[in-house]
């Protein structure tokens, strides 16, 4: 079993939780992620590793309640357990030695794009953030980005809170601006975002990194459940990712998989809705509707 | 219930095993419970006394881990259960395992000498019985021995793992056994079905009994990642570690359309199945989602499960797909068996050649093309060549690929100085001993995909290479 140290609602939809994993923590690398179960019959899911403190022996995950498992955790209160947590897995993502950086994050990908960013400051590199979200009440860790990052541009489809748009029109901007060289981009966020971003910068040849999240069961290599087609190459996201070349990504076919169980995702939450009365149907539009 | 002299004279002449209830097979496909029911006590003695006690044992030679098949038998034909059991578990240390998933017809029983005019003594059914008979009264747990001090790591919880913890630990050593997943077991337990090895009645409990033994087991951890085996040494204070890690990597065909929705690896269909209970979704949260018509690519016990566990989720009509014959399927003939009966067709000469989507990228078909037997390679069965022209298209929804495993290349990339196989094995000696100081390995990581029998004996054996070692530190 292990503790949930602390809890912090960031959005509607957002949580954050410290876990305490000393393990894990020790090891953790920017890049990386967990697999969870919150309870005995549940559903092993990865949530990336936000930070971790291997002093304290923690490792923060922060996660987008969409579906039952992420509500079932939204319930869980610091001083409760989870039943399984295990980590680090994935490779650790390659840092650029040095220059310029753009890093985009899209609704709950500004969760696992924040450790990158942290890691990127700290290998001394000049980080812009872009971060976006449907509506200002989605957005989230913008002091922390801010703080991480050299400048934090931020924007909601519906301009309820900084520049009204997309976050691809923000990067266009950067894109254009031919004074500034861009070393590399990274991007994290919904299938279409990334899709988005990786055709908008293909042209300029400008690197582009991009963190995937297929479905996944074991996270180590051994069902093959995560494989998504990279350069012509089959490759799975748990041991050979989940941090990819995005113009060598195929879109398309991730998108497609990730949608193989979503007539059952939504029997699981309808029911665990019903049993726990707490209204998630709205929430599941809202995430789903993204 | 003693035996006439004169009836034991009639078993001895019985030319067929005595049969096995099982549970009808109109039934059984709608539920997941074990299907064979196993013998009660009076058929196990029955089926004992047709045992001829041969001074030379030839079944002996069939068991990789040389249990002593007369010695037991024996005991069961003087209802000396207590002791037969304790004879058995001298070599075999899953016995309740063993009985149901050896492959008998093509090891121990197969050489057993009344094979010759009939059908061979039930051996692993007459071990399953003695094991399910010690489980139901209780197994009693060893005295602790004296302590030696040593601190040995196992990796990887499926039966070589767990035999090695076992055997470390009755020697006195401190084991501690590491497990990746939340669940101990290995292929044991998130590969083999319910249906033909329970998992809470008679997995868990083996489990449990090498967990009383003393061994501290550790779910969770992935080995290579969470921590290393350079770190089990230098940090963690272990001065042996035993890797039994499987072969636990699918191969996929390499054929087009193998990542469309409705296409599955073996490991990944019986994994949602076995570990996370996507059968009994949405009690539990995992999903397994199939269609009306499926079908399996590959003839080897994976596949056979593949195939029963599809029919048991509820598909109509269930194919094998293999590209060779009949005689070169490699699962066991139990399984293949159990499967007719279930109703699975069986398309052999056969090979998929692409998977075919609908419109929104499901699977809606297999193109196939017919296959002849041609001269034999490198492994001596037949090659299967492709007849040109004979393309047609199977129209399935779901395509479950079971063509093997290989090793999983973690540990290998993670830990130094491991001389590894050109497959990606390790490389072990007879002892298990690898390249590395220390460093002792056995199963499928070895051995590349074989059979629980062997992956125990490797555990047995590396124990006692490692109690050995231990002794010269
Ligand atoms: C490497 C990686 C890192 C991730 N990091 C984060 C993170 O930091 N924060 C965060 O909020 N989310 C993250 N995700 C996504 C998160 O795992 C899914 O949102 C979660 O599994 C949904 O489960 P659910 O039961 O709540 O929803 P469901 O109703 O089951 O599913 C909703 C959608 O989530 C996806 N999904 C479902 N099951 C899984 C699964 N087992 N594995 C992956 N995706 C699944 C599917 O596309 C599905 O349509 C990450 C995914 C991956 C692969
Ligand atoms: C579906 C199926 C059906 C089968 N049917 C039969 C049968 O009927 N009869 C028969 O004799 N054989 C059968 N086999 C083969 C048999 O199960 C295997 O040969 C045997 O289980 C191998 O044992 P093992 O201990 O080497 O590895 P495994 O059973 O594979 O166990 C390895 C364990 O190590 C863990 N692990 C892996 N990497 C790490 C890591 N880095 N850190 C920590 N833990 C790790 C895994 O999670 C796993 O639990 C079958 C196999 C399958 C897949
Ligand atoms: S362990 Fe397997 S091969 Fe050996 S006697 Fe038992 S059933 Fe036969
Ligand atoms: S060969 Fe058959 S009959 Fe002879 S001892 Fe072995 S099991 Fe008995
Ligand atoms: S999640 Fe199973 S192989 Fe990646």
């Amino acid at each position: 079993m292990f503790k949930i140290v602390t809890k912090k609602v960031l959005s509607e939809v957002n949580k954050l939780m410290e876990i305490e994993a000393p393990l894990v923590a020790r090891k953790a690398q920017p890049g990386q992620f967990i697999m969870l179960r919150v309870s005995e019959t549940g559903e092993r899911i990865p949530l990336t590793i936000a930070d971790s403190d291997k002093k304290r022996g923690t490792v923060t995950i922060i996660f987008q309640e969409i579906g039952k498992t992420t509500r079932e955790l939204g319930t869980k209160e610091a001083g409760g357990y989870l039943n399984d947590f295990v980590g680090p897995l994935g490779k650790p993502m390659e840092m650029p030695s040095s220059g310029r950086v753009i890093a985009v994050g899209g609704g709950v990908g500004i969760a696992p794009l924040y450790p990158k960013v942290k890691a990127f400051q700290k290998a001394g590199l000049e980080v812009i953030s872009i971060i976006g979200a449907k509506t200002a009440s989605l957005l989230m860790l913008i002091d922390e980005m801010c703080l991480a990052s050299k400048e934090l541009h931020v924007c909601t489809d519906d301009g309820t809170k900084g520049y009204k748009g997309f976050v691809t029109d923000l990067l266009q901007s950067f894109l254009d601006d031919k004074t500034k060289k861009i070393d590399e981009i990274i991007a994290i966020g919904p299938i279409p975002m990334m899709t988005f971003v990786a055709n908008q910068t293909r042209p300029y040849g400008i690197k582009t990194m991009v963190s995937l999240n297929p479905i996944m069961v074991d996270g180590t290599g051994m069902c093959g459940c995560c494989r998504v087609t990279v350069g012509g190459e089959i490759k799975f996201s748990c041991i050979d990712g989940p941090v990819f070349d995005g113009h060598r990504v195929d879109f398309k076919e991730l998108a497609r998989r990730s949608r193989t169980y979503l007539d059952k995702e939504k029997i699981a939450l309808d029911k665990f809705e019903h049993e726990c009365k707490c209204g998630g149907e709205e929430l599941w539009h809202l995430a789903m509707s993204k | 219930m003693a035996l006439g002299n004169e009836q034991i004279k009639q078993l001895r002449k019985m030319k067929e095993k005595h049969p096995m209830p099982e549970q009808d097979h109109r039934e059984r496909i709608k539920n997941f419970n074990e299907v064979p029911f196993g013998y009660d006590a009076e058929t196990a003695v029955k089926e004992a006394n047709r045992c001829l006690q041969c001074k030379n044992a030839p079944c002996v030679k069939g068991c990789p881990v040389e249990v002593d098949i007369p010695g037991f038998i024996k005991l069961i034909q003087e209802e000396n259960f207590d002791e037969g059991i304790k004879k058995l578990k001298e070599k075999n240390s899953l016995p309740a395992v063993c009985g149901r998933v050896c492959p008998q017809e093509s090891q121990c029983e197969s050489f057993c000498i009344k094979g010759k005019k009939g059908q061979p003594v039930a051996i692993g059914r007459l071990e399953r019985f003695l094991a399910d008979w010690e489980l139901a009264k209780g197994v009693e747990t060893p005295g602790k021995p004296a302590k030696t001090g040593k601190r040995v790591a196992i990796v990887g919880s499926g039966p070589a793992g767990l035999t090695a913890a076992g055997d470390l630990a009755k020697m006195g050593h401190e084991v501690v056994l590491f497990e990746a997943f939340h669940s101990t077991g290995g292929v044991l337990r998130y590969g083999i079905p319910e249906f033909r090895l329970p998992k809470e009645k008679i997995l868990q409990r083996e489990i449990d009994y090498i967990a009383s033994l003393g061994v501290d087991i550790k779910t969770n951890i992935v080995v290579g990642r969470t921590i290393t085996v350079d770190e089990l040494f230098d940090e963690e204070g272990f001065q042996a570690v035993f890797i039994g890690t499987g072969a636990g990597l699918p191969q996929f065909l390499g054929i087009p359309g193998e990542n469309y929705s409705g296409v599955y690896s073996a490991n990944e269909f019986l994994t949602r199945t076995n570990l996370m209970k996507a059968y009994l979704f949405p009690e539990w949260d995992t999903p397994i989602k199939l269609t009306k018509k499926v079908a399996v690519v590959g003839a080897g016990n994976v596949a056979m499960d593949s195939a029963r566990t599809a029919l048991r989720l509820g598909a109509e009509e269930v194919h094998i797909v293999y590209r060779r014959s009949d005689k070169e399927m490699p699962a066991r003939a139990e399984e293949i068996h159990h499967a007719k009966e279930e109703g699975v067709t069986f398309n052999l000469l056969t090979n998929p050649v692409e998977i075919l989507p609908d419109g929104e990228g499901w699977v809606k078909g297999m193109k196939c093309i017919k296959m002849e037997l041609g001269e034999p390679d490198d492994s001596g069965r037949a090659r299967p060549v492709p007849i040109e022209g004979s393309e047609f298209v199977f129209d399935v929804g779901t395509v479950v690929i079971a063509i093997g495993n290989s090793p999983n290349p973690l540990i290998p990339q993670t830990t130094s100085g491991l001389e590894i196989g050109r497959r990606g094995t390790i490389v072990a000696d007879a002892d298990g001993a690898t390249s590395r100081k220390g460093v002792f390995a056995g199963g499928d990581i070895v051995t590349g995909a074989a059979t629980v029998i062997l992956a125990m004996g490797a555990g047995k054996t590396a124990a006692r290479a490692i109690d050995q070692y231990l002794g010269t530190l």
